[in-house]
Order: C-alpha cells, then structure tokens, then sequence
C-alpha cells in the first residue's frame, strides 16, 4: 500500500488582527503639481477629489515604508515576529525585481525565516494577497500572515502628462491575518481581463526604457523613463460599474446586506469613482465611506489599508464592524471581501 | 421605435440628474463639454445611464464622437434595440 501523507490542517476561520499605514513625511499640495502641468486646484479637485498627496523621500524606501506600517499591523495584532508564518507584499512600484523586496523585509520585522514574496496585482494587490494570506492560515500553512501593500508610484509618474500626474501617492499599509473562531474574511471575489490589459500599464518595458533613470524627477522629451498611463474614461467605466457588480458578488457570497455594513473601503482610485460606485451599488447612506485620497493620492496596493487604518483612527468605523472591501486596477484585475474590521 | 423628441427628453432628464443641468437647456446643437459643462467622467455616466434606458450599446470609442447632444440622439436612434 503507498504511503500516505499525513492531512495538514489549518485554522477554520481566519480575520484581520491588526491593521497600520506609513504615509511619507512629503506633502505635495495642489498647488505644487501646478508647476509641472497646465491645469487648476479646482479642476484637479473636481475631476479627482485630491486636494494633496505623499511622496516618498530618498530614505522611504519600498522597504522602510512597508516595514513601519507592518511594524504597527503587528503590534495591534498583539504577536510576535517570529509567530508570522509567511509575508506577503504587493506592489507594482518596487524597482529592483530580484530579490523579492518581502525577504528584506520579513528579515527587517524579526520574522526570521519566515516565507516571503511579493506579487503583482497593481491595485487589486492587497485583495489578492489578502485571498492568499486566507488560504495559508486555514490550510494550515502559516499561523499568522502579513499582507503588505507599497507604492512608490512617484517613481513611475510622468509629472508633464496631466491626466495622470496629480493622482498618484506613495506609501504603504499592512494587515496580519490569523486564525478566527468565527469568519473574519468572506470569499474573495476575484478576477482579471487581461483583454484590457493596455488600458492601464507601464509606458514601456525595462528592456525598451532602459537608459535615463535620472529622469524620474524631469521627463525631457528623450526620455524613456517608463511611468503609468491609463485611459481614463474607459478605466472609469469599468471600474464603476463593472465593479460595483463585483462588490454585490462579494456581499451575497458573504450573507451580508449593504446596510449590515460598518463601511465601505474601495481602492483609493478617484473620488469621482467611489461617489458612482455608491450610486451603482445603492449604498445605504447610513454607511460610512472610505475618502482617504483626497490626502492621500492613489496609493494603488496600499490605499486600502491605508484607508482602513484612518476610518479605525478617526472613529469612522469601529474594530468587529464589516467592511466592504474592493480593489481594482492595471491588469485589469480585481479582488473584493467582506471582512471584519480588526 | 422612440422619436427624436422622445430621446432628447429621455437624455435631458439624464444630463439633469448626473451634472445638474436645466433639461431645458439640453438642445440638439448644444456641445457637452463646451455649452453643458458636462466633463470626461460625467459623460460616462450620461452613456452608461443612456445605454440603459434607450437599451442600446454606446462602445468607448463611439463616445469621442457624441461632441453634440444631437449626436448623441442620432445615435441611439440609429443603434437602438427597441
């Protein structure tokens, strides 16, 4: 008879333990943009809800950012380091591809050995690994998780392209995730279309760009510096209404009405989007909205944590209240849950 | 098959409800952009509000070419369902 290899088991439910963002010390108002492109404070605000952002300095770097918001995501969770099974880090803005920024980071926590990679689902990134992260602790492969979401997309930012230079931020936001007594995290309703694939990329690939990297800060018209360009009607679209579906697929795969709900949490996009993604989803009014981008900038991976740590600061939403959560972005890719608030 | 009078009626009371707009201002020659100050992501919200009602399919790169609320009601006349 074969041998048979002992059943791994896991935790039955799993839930978000602690939550903590890092913002860059930068603030770049309205007014600063205005240097590098021909637009208004009341036209970028109108079209984005952005009245400033953070933009990471020389020393924020992917790492250090991700290691102090993971550093407060652990402290609330009440563990220690070395109880992470596995650190997961999304992000779409970490410049040097190999190694994975998560072991340095991981090693940075004190989570010693502790498995760790990144993986890259743009705005959708913090979903996707939250799925994941769901997955190790009940299969039994990791106790406790931490997802991480870091941009610095100010390094991918063509500041003369003025659709696109006043919506991007930097920062980072972790969660752990662990075991529950009772579910803390619904299905993740999850997806991509890779038929729109160009709608939101990189200008071009490393191989192509390859040549001027002292042109992050100063495009000239030979750079080919690559930055994020997007197609801002069709995204719009898309994301409004093709996403508010996604979001009432994750409440009903949740049992969950709308207005069972502590707050929404939707990838920190553009304002414009989240007021027609309340309207698409009839959202009760009594249910309190993320708004974090209007000083924060589109973070894409971290937005949501971000979001989620300053609606638990502030008051608006209150630790065991469910939140609806929804990313979407660049791929296109998608990733939404209802989860509990830690 | 609706008329043009119907579609203008039904689109007027789209543009009111999503960028406020007087329906009464809302005439064939009028542009979105310049004349109603309907912008990018307004107009978006117009089509998809449009497609719904008129049942008819109003693909990104048809809506470049809606500069006019005329050209809006010629085209959902031209491509409605109904």
């Amino acid at each position: 008879m074969t041998a048979q290899i002992k059943p791994v088991t896991g935790a039955q439910y799993s839930r978000i333990h602690g939550v903590g963002g890092y913002r860059p010390t930068r603030v770049i108002p309205n007014s600063e943009v205005l240097n590098w492109i021909e637009s208004s404070d009341e036209w970028i605000r109108t079209r984005s809800g952005i009245t400033e952002r953070r933009w990471a300095g020389p020393e924020e770097s992917v790492a250090e950012m991700s290691v102090q918001a993971a550093s407060k995501a652990i402290a609330m969770a009440g563990i220690s380091p070395d109880q992470v099974g596995s650190v997961i880090v999304a992000t779409v803005s970490h410049l040097k591809q190999t190694p994975a920024i998560a072991t340095e980071i991981a090693d940075r926590l004190g989570c010693g050995t502790t498995p760790a990679f990144d993986i890259s689902a743009a705005c959708a990134g913090f979903g996707y690994g939250l799925s994941l992260a769901d997955g190790l602790v009940r299969g039994g492969n990791a106790e406790y998780v931490v997802v991480i979401g870091v941009e610095r997309l100010s390094d991918l930012t063509d500041i003369h392209d003025r659709s696109t230079a006043f919506i991007f931020g930097d920062g980072a936001g972790a969660v752990v995730v662990g075991p529950s007594d009772i579910p803390g995290i619904g299905k993740v309703v999850w997806g991509s279309d890779g038929s729109q694939a160009d709608v939101i990329s990189q200008t071009a690939a490393w191989d192509t760009a390859f040549g001027k990297p002292d042109a992050v800060n100063g495009a000239g018209e030979e750079t080919k510096w690559p930055a994020l360009r997007m197609e801002g009607q069709t995204v719009f679209r898309w994301a409004v209404w093709d996403m508010a579906k996604a979001a009432q697929q994750a409440l009903d795969a949740a049992g969950i009405t709308a207005d069972q709900l502590g707050a929404f949490i939707p990838h920190q996009a553009n304002m414009r989007i989240i007021d027609a993604m309340i309207k698409a989803l009839k959202l009760p009014e009594s249910v309190p909205v993320a708004r974090d981008i209007a000083e924060t900038g589109n973070t894409s991976a971290a937005s949501i944590p971000l979001a989620m740590e300053r609606m638990l600061q502030s008051g608006e939403a209150k630790s065991g209240d469910l939140a609806l959560i929804i990313g979407f972005g660049a791929g296109l890719v998608y990733a939404a849950a209802v989860v509990t608030l830690p | 098959m609706a008329t043009q009078d119907e579609v203008l009626s039904g689109l007027a009371e789209i543009v009111n409800e999503i960028a406020g707009i007087p329906a009464e201002d809302v005439q064939l020659d009028k542009s979105f952009t310049d004349d109603l100050d309907v912008d990018s992501l307004s107009m978006v919200e117009v089509v998809v509000a449009a497609e719904e009602r008129f049942d008819v399919k109003i693909p990104d790169d048809e809506v470049k070419n809606l500069k006019t609320v005329g050209d809006a009601v010629n085209y959902i006349i031209a491509n409605a369902n109904s």
